[in-house]
């Protein structure tokens, strides 16, 4: 199944994206997604800050198991104000 | 009102929206770009969000603080894209029966804003631009 991953800030520089599409298997957690894609996107693994994950636009824990058609972001700390 | 513009922010128009008869006080906010951070000489902010889900969060925000004090309106609207020195980045609104709930919701507001709204801020300074709030690596510096 498929979801969207939009990156934002810091994490869209370092992935040279703003949106993708992910192929991922059933039952993957949000944890494990950020995991398989630092292994993708070799720029985002010494990104070592505190990431909050949301999942259609709702804060998530790690171990949220996506569905098909997800929107997920990795949320860089924040820094609005 | 809750919501992310690429616009300059009009103080007047939050200010009308949270006007209400039943107030007796309106606080606001203006968060303005100052021209220096921890040493560095700031030439300009740069802000980007996830606009849908900040302005959910921000709406969140709202509600948590009619939960919280006695407060008849709130509006809160944040600047993204460059933002020049003394230009305001965010402003908050917010009318009360009394001033006591007005400046509490506000100030409410604007540490949760910090905290949990997907917004972030580059700074563009002399010599380079930094993602705050990520500072655990060296900056990135222009190439």
């Amino acid at each position: 199944m498929k979801v969207k991953i939009k990156f934002f800030a810091i994490l869209r520089e370092r992935a040279g994206a703003g949106e993708i599409t992910k192929e991922i298997r059933e039952g993957c957690t949000v944890g494990e997604l950020w995991q398989a894609l630092k292994q993708e996107y070799p720029k985002l693994a010494p990104v070592e800050m505190r990431l909050l994950y949301a999942v259609n636009k709702n804060y998530v824990g790690a171990d949220h198991v996506l569905k098909e058609r997800d929107e997920v972001v990795f949320v860089p700390p924040v820094s609005g104000g | 009102m809750f919501r992310v513009t690429r616009k300059t922010i009009d103080l007047q128009e939050l200010v009308a929206f949270v006007t209400d008869p039943a107030a007796g006080a309106i606080v606001t906010f203006i968060g303005t770009t100052r021209d220096n951070n921890e040493g560095r000489k700031v030439i300009a902010l740069d802000y980007e969000a996830y606009p849908e889900m900040a302005e959910k969060e921000l709406a969140r925000l709202g509600e948590e603080a009619k939960k919280r004090w006695n407060i008849e309106r709130m509006a809160i609207v944040h600047r993204i894209g460059p933002v020049q020195i003394t230009e305001p980045s965010v402003i908050i609104a917010v009318s009360a029966a009394h001033r006591a709930d007005a400046f509490e919701a506000c100030r409410f507001a604007i540490e949760e804003i910090k905290k949990s709204v997907p917004i972030w801020k580059k700074e563009l300074f002399k010599g380079g631009e930094l993602w705050i709030g990520t500072q655990s690596g060296q900056p990135l510096t222009r190439s």
